[in-house]
């Protein structure tokens, strides 16, 4: 085992996967000095312009090359700096990464992984820290990768790389600067898109989650126990393709469940699940579902603003009390 | 270095076949017999068949909602293609694109897309593609005088330049983006002028001279096949029929109509030919004629076709 960031990990996906397929390359803004946060670092030096490529501030022709790109037989791996900036070349992303390969009838592949910054925690504010999965989960077309640990970044973003469809990998950028070290293995392990990961096991309600939620429902976890009251912790770390059996078989198990995410409320990803349950494992429910999300507003600039915005231990608690 | 006459006599052939498609397209869609929209190409001709005379099959081109015309002349299937307008099973995308998104990948197609200037940053990255795998492969890009003003224009072409991409950016300008002028759209007189904002040749071209495009293009071809970057090409041209079918066309009058019927690079460049010595009356007809059969088989292959099975909307998402 070896002790890495979460940045790390990044870092170590992307090295490996340049080192083992020729036709991936990097493209996007300030890969000279490591991209947005430095998940690129050292690979120029070692792969060289034509492997890791900078460009302008043009993510319009960051995305639209790499669909090119890809449709004649590369495998790209843009950077798009964070997924606010989704806005800007949001028709690279809903009406060309998403739609080509179908109109076509399947001629069209692209191979395609989109990597962005996503959620809040840095005082970015509002342009620089939204979550956008809701609005990418609704896209059909798309794969959506949000992972939570540097043990999932890692697999997931080589598996991303090498899955031959386009997918956007979200990596949130409290953990990009966070110093946490954990441990991932020394040799080469991939994980498979689609499958969620029961962070803890619990069984009074099922907490659904993804990205810096997952830790925020951790801590949650150890304080609830002290309450008698276990919780069961799913990180999807997919949202499309979506891990339902997982959630619904937590849910027939505990009878409650509280979905929490950083996105603003309304038609976010927790909306999503929560409506999967409800059709499909209403009879289990022995509570109303509830969800632990953002207020419906940009985010804000200042600390305490922020803090007030971001969902955090103490709004799971009083969610999951609620429902005992 | 004259053309040769079999390529002459190839881009007369193409010309008139795209002309006998379009044909075909209004009269079964004023028929009712097309679903949604079809835009034609009619009257610009000269520059799909100019262009793709000049290109290999292992060159790629992208296209636009106006893209039968690029279809036709870069070795697509006119069967396929009018299936795809029916929506039938046996079109080339099965029924799931329609006229705006017929793509052959095969033949270098990368799609006609719906969204004006999309096909500028994606021939950008297939120029990219071709540089980084080491190939003398280029990328035309179709676009119209609409796409210039968008901001792929700008980013695509600006990306291009920096590289020194194997890219040609062909603007078809007939005039109008959409019902807008193009005199109206931008404050300059040639789109070819923002060359110079790039660092790039920016030449303008009579776009009913099929002979001045074939020129033009293979000397931007030969440019970027060497390495030497992209070009940016505007040929001055007009549509005889409306953005789309059934356009009432309000916003020009119909002498305006009649000047462009005028400037018909079929009959111009027919006359050419024979004047050349290269094809003689007769043999204009038996074109004529072979294409005509070709459009009519087409039709006929289009309309006994099944329809998809409505089950396969769920199919051909992902890999």
């Amino acid at each position: 085992m070896k002790k890495v960031t979460f940045l790390n990990a990044i870092t170590e996906a992307l090295d490996e996967e340049l080192k083992r397929d020729p036709s991936v390359f990097l493209i996007g803004e300030d890969l000279f000095g490591g991209g947005g946060y430095g998940q690129a670092l050292g690979l120029i030096e070692k792969y060289g312009p034509d492997r890791v490529i900078d460009t302008p501030i043009s993510e319009t022709a960051i995305l639209g090359s790499s669909v090119g790109a890809a449709a004649t037989g590369l495998r790209p791996v843009p950077e798009i700096m964070y997924d606010d900036f989704a806005g800007v070349c949001g028709d690279e992303i809903i009406n060309q990464l998403a739609k080509l390969r179908y109109m076509t009838g399947g001629q069209i592949k692209l191979p395609v992984t989109v990597r962005m910054a996503t959620g809040a925690g840095s005082c970015s504010a509002a342009q620089h820290s939204a979550s956008m999965q809701g609005l990418f989960m609704s896209i059909p077309g798309l794969k959506i990768v949000t992972p939570a640990t540097a043990y999932d970044a890692k697999g997931l973003l080589k598996s991303a790389i090498r899955d031959d469809n386009p997918i956007l990998f979200l990596e949130h950028q409290f953990l990009l600067l966070s110093d946490e070290i954990s441990e991932i293995p020394e040799e080469e392990y991939t994980i498979p898109l689609g499958k969620a990961d029961i962070k803890k096991e619990g069984s009074d309600v099922t907490v659904v989650t993804i990205a810096l939620m997952v830790h925020r429902a951790l801590a949650a976890a150890e304080k609830l126990q002290e309450k008698g009251i276990s919780i069961e912790v799913i990180d999807l770390r997919t949202l499309v393709p979506l891990d339902k059996q997982a959630v619904l078989d937590s849910v027939r198990k505990t009878g409650r469940l509280v979905v929490m995410t950083e996105e603003p409320k309304t038609g976010n990803s927790a909306a999503e699940i929560s409506a999967i349950v409800a059709e499909e494992a209403f009879d289990s429910l022995d509570a109303p579902i509830k969800r632990v999300c953002a207020p419906d507003t940009p985010v804000p600039f200042s600390p305490v603003l922020e803090k007030f915005f971001m969902p955090d231990e103490e709004d799971l608690i009083k969610a999951v009390t609620e429902i005992m | 270095m004259p053309i040769p006459k079999e390529k002459l006599i190839d881009m007369f052939r193409t010309m008139v076949r795209i002309r006998r498609f379009e044909e075909a397209v209004f009269t079964k869609f004023a028929e009712g017999e097309l679903p949604g929209w079809v835009h034609m190409y009619i009257g610009e001709e000269a520059i799909a068949a100019g262009v793709c005379a000049v290109l290999r099959a292992d060159d790629y081109i992208t296209s636009t909602h106006r893209g039968h015309g690029h279809i036709i002349a870069k070795g697509g299937g006119t069967d396929r293609m009018m299936a795809e307008l029916y929506g039938k099973k046996t079109g080339y995308c099965k029924g799931k694109g329609g006229s705006m998104h017929i793509a052959d990948v095969n033949l270098g197609i990368l799609g006609a897309n719906g969204i004006v200037g999309a096909g500028i940053t994606i021939a950008t990255g297939a120029a990219l593609s071709a540089k980084l795998r080491g190939t003398d492969q280029v990328a035309l890009c179709f676009f119209g005088d609409g796409a210039a003003n968008t901001t792929r224009f700008h980013e695509g072409i600006n990306f291009a330049s920096i590289r020194k991409l194997p890219a040609i950016y062909l603007c078809e300008n007939n005039q109008y983006g959409e019902y807008f002028h193009v005199s109206k759209s931008m404050n300059i007189a040639n789109i070819a002028d923002r060359g110079v904002s790039y660092g790039i040749p920016g030449i303008v071209v009579d776009g009913n001279d099929v002979i001045a495009i074939y020129e033009k293009v293979n000397e931007a071809v030969a440019r970027a096949r060497k390495g030497e970057g992209p070009t940016l090409i505007e040929c001055k041209t007009c549509r005889q029929h409306g953005h789309f079918e059934g356009d009432a066309e309000i916003y020009r009058t119909k002498e305006e109509v009649e000047e462009c019927k005028k400037r018909d690079p079929i009959p111009r460049f027919k006359k050419q030919l024979i004047e050349m010595k290269i094809l003689t009356e007769k043999e204009t007809d038996e074109i004529d004629k072979a294409a005509i059969k070709e459009i009519d088989d087409a039709v006929k292959f289009a309309k006994r076709s099944p329809d998809p099975d409505p089950m396969e909307t769920l199919e051909d998402l992902y890999v």
